[in-house]
């Protein structure tokens, strides 16, 4: 009884801290200017079921691929356990769903190989890291935190496995043994093999097998509450995020409306343009960037396909996209607490451009679109990149001497170089 | 295009020319061959001449969006006022801003790269490769251009131009929509590259020369030019040439 009960407190507890700190995100995420994502539903949906829940776009690289794979099915799946755990938690049952029979062993039978799956994906997933350091995991932006928190959600997926694979084994012994409460129920395909290190007394099988079934409940009711603080998000937002993703081509950027007005009336003074909220032109600060440029940054999981195939990065320039992503996110968070704490907010002297991302950065981009098109979830780091050009050229006049000069063509000239419009026509003479 | 109103007749398509094309001067040899691939299919084309400006697209990129809208609107101006319906453009940059950004400005009209128009008139049956320059067995790659592939989900109308040639087509390892950029777009045309290790345009040209090709495809002024100095500063010009679609089209049927 006191066991049930400390069962429903936990979970009541986890939960409800858990949406505490996600409706704060969702608050930051709110502090973005508006973009409208309504239209296409079907087809929005249709890109969410491919991209987010069929994975598509993970296949161009089949290795990691398949591991996800196995980890993002076997997090799915394991989650009828949980089900049974819960039940059994609040009921104070045992294998409730034993009743099934074959099926029930068929089920438990198919999370033991997945849970092999999904531990082995998971240490090759360390080794790739760790050992074998490959390049897009030991970038600059990962040094420190971002690098600890990848290992720490593989060594409790790791660790939970281990716990739901022992805990079985644990059952499966006693069942053996005939111990009263532990009910024949299951097929052992896997934790089988682990059955020889276990003891074999009653008293420490029930303390392992009780003391793993605890751990296993209580380690995903705390990884869902590491979620807020870690890169981990993916698993939910990846959903919305696709949902709402750029349908349009990728080489379109949006016309801003703010600029279509002004452009009219200079060159129309008749037109009215209609009542507009006064706004920067482009970005400084979080703030001035759209809801999804911010939801995109809290979708981010730091897996680097976009600086990967980034032609500045690869060239050795300093612009990462995967940084992009990362900066917005943690000023984002940066001004969060602040305003939770009544503070200062965006009025705290610093700003997403210069405080987390330099001009150098913003102008290594070639616009190339090989970040928006690797990344796995949609995310656009491109948007994020033009709208910090908008506000260093629209309201700083600040651009690298030879863009000012291009753009200075352009406005004399007609072209980007410094050639009469008069001479337009001259490569039809010279033939 | 104005003279051609005075005549009182109204051409097929519109030929949009682009800065480039204009004016830089490898750029402008790929015009002329756009212009006699017209000629030779009996299209009845015309150009803007003194009355077409830039379109704006380099001032987006590098966030002038006030200097685009204004371009963009003049311009749309300009199209409007001559009823024009369908647009051909050698440049991808061009392309990707009428096609997609000048609609949500008033500018709406059907808008084809000159490598789809290639296309369309091999599928036609109007445009072969005979009578030129015979390109069987020589080995030609195909530089992706971002607006024109990953921008606007072109990749195979240029490949189609390649393959009526009867030569050997091989792929760089970055291709299609994995293919990697030049190093000109987003404005970095105009100015120098950050500090780095490397230029982007010798990393793709070393991927490139890994096929061992005679020819190197382009369908961008700007890609034409990244390619060119890469091949340049390889010092492999003697033995490998870097081409536009068009140039080939017309080089094949003896234009």
């Amino acid at each position: 009884m006191i066991s049930q009960i400390l069962f429903i407190a936990l979970t009541i507890a986890a939960i409800a801290f858990f949406s505490f700190n996600l409706k704060k995100v969702i608050r930051n995420i709110k502090l973005g200017r508006p973009a409208d994502r309504s239209d296409q539903p079907s087809k929005r949906l249709a890109t969410m079921l491919k991209v987010a829940f069929g994975q598509t776009k993970m296949a161009v690289r089949p290795i990691p691929a398949a591991l996800h794979f196995v980890v993002y099915v076997g997090f799915v799946i394991i989650n009828i356990e949980v089900l049974e755990i819960m039940i059994d938690g609040i009921f104070g049952t045992h294998r409730i769903f034993g009743g099934l029979g074959s099926v029930y062993n068929f089920l438990i039978g198919g999370f033991e190989f997945l849970a092999l799956g999904v531990w082995i994906a998971c240490v090759i997933f360390l080794i790739r890291r760790n050992i074998l350091k490959l390049k897009r995991f030991i970038a600059r932006e990962l040094t420190g935190w971002p690098k600890s928190d990848a290992n720490y959600i593989l060594f409790t997926e790791i660790l939970l496995m281990t716990a739901f694979l022992l805990m079985n084994a644990a059952d499966a012994k006693l069942q053996a043994l005939g111990a009263h409460y532990y009910i024949s129920a299951g097929s052992f395909p896997v934790s089988h093999f682990l059955q020889n290190l276990l003891p074999a007394n009653d008293a420490n099988l029930i303390a392992i097998e009780r003391g793993c079934w605890w751990f296993h409940i209580i380690g995903i009711l705390a990884f869902l509450n590491y979620l807020p603080y870690s890169k981990h998000f993916h698993i939910l937002f990846a959903f919305p995020n696709t949902y709402f993703s750029n349908l349009e081509p990728k080489g379109e950027f949006t016309n801003m409306q703010s600029v279509t007005n002004e452009v009219k009336v200079m060159l129309d003074p008749s037109f009215a343009p209609p009542e507009a909220e006064a706004g920067r032109f482009g970005a400084k600060d979080v703030n001035d960037l759209t809801w999804v440029n911010l939801m995109n940054a809290y979708t981010c999981t730091e897996c680097g396909r976009c600086t990967s195939v980034c032609p500045a990065n690869i060239t050795g320039k300093l612009l990462s996209p995967r940084k992009i992503m990362m900066d917005t996110r943690d000023r984002m968070e940066e001004v969060g607490k602040t305003l939770d704490k009544g503070g200062a907010g965006f009025d705290d002297g610093k700003s997403l451009i210069d405080d987390y991302i330099t001009r150098e950065e913003i102008w290594a981009c070639t616009s190339c679109n090989a970040c928006v098109e690797a990344c796995p979830i949609n995310i656009d780091p491109l948007a994020i990149i033009t709208d910090l050009r908008r506000y260093a050229v629209m309201e700083e006049s600040q651009a690298p001497s030879s863009i000012s000069t291009m753009l200075g063509n352009i406005e004399n000239n007609g072209a980007p170089w410094k050639y009469s419009p008069a001479d337009r026509l001259n490569w039809a003479k010279e033939n | 295009m104005a003279e051609m109103i005075a005549r009182g007749e109204e051409p097929e398509i519109l030929f949009w020319v682009g800065c480039a094309g204009s004016y830089d001067e490898r750029a402008q040899k790929t015009t002329r061959d756009i212009c006699k691939i017209l000629h030779h299919v009996g299209i009845k084309y015309a150009v803007l001449g003194t009355e077409e400006s830039c379109t704006g697209d380099p001032a987006k990129r590098a966030g002038n969006e006030f200097l685009f809208q204004m371009q963009a609107m003049t311009n749309i101006e300009v199209l409007n006022g001559y009823n024009i319906k369908k647009i051909v453009t050698g440049c991808p940059h061009c392309f990707n801003t009428i096609k997609n950004e000048y609609p949500g400005l008033g500018g709406t009209y059907e808008v084809i790269h000159h490598t789809q128009l290639i296309q369309d008139l091999i599928n036609e049956g109007k445009l072969k490769a005979e009578g030129g320059e015979s390109f069987k067995g020589k080995k030609i790659t195909y530089h992706d251009p971002c607006y024109l592939g990953r921008g606007n989900g072109i990749y195979e109308a240029p490949r189609k131009a390649l393959e009526v040639l009867d030569a050997q087509l091989v792929e760089m390892k970055r291709c299609k929509s994995n293919g990697l950029c030049c190093g000109a777009g987003g404005a970095q045309m105009f100015k120098e590259p950050e500090k780095g290790n490397k230029d982007i345009n010798i990393e793709r040209i070393e991927e490139a020369l890994e096929t061992s090709p005679n020819i190197i495809a382009a369908g961008c002024p700007f890609c034409m030019t990244m390619l060119s100095d890469g091949v340049k500063m390889k010092d492999q010009n003697q033995n490998v040439q870097v081409l536009d679609i068009a140039e080939i089209t017309a080089r094949a049927n003896g234009l």
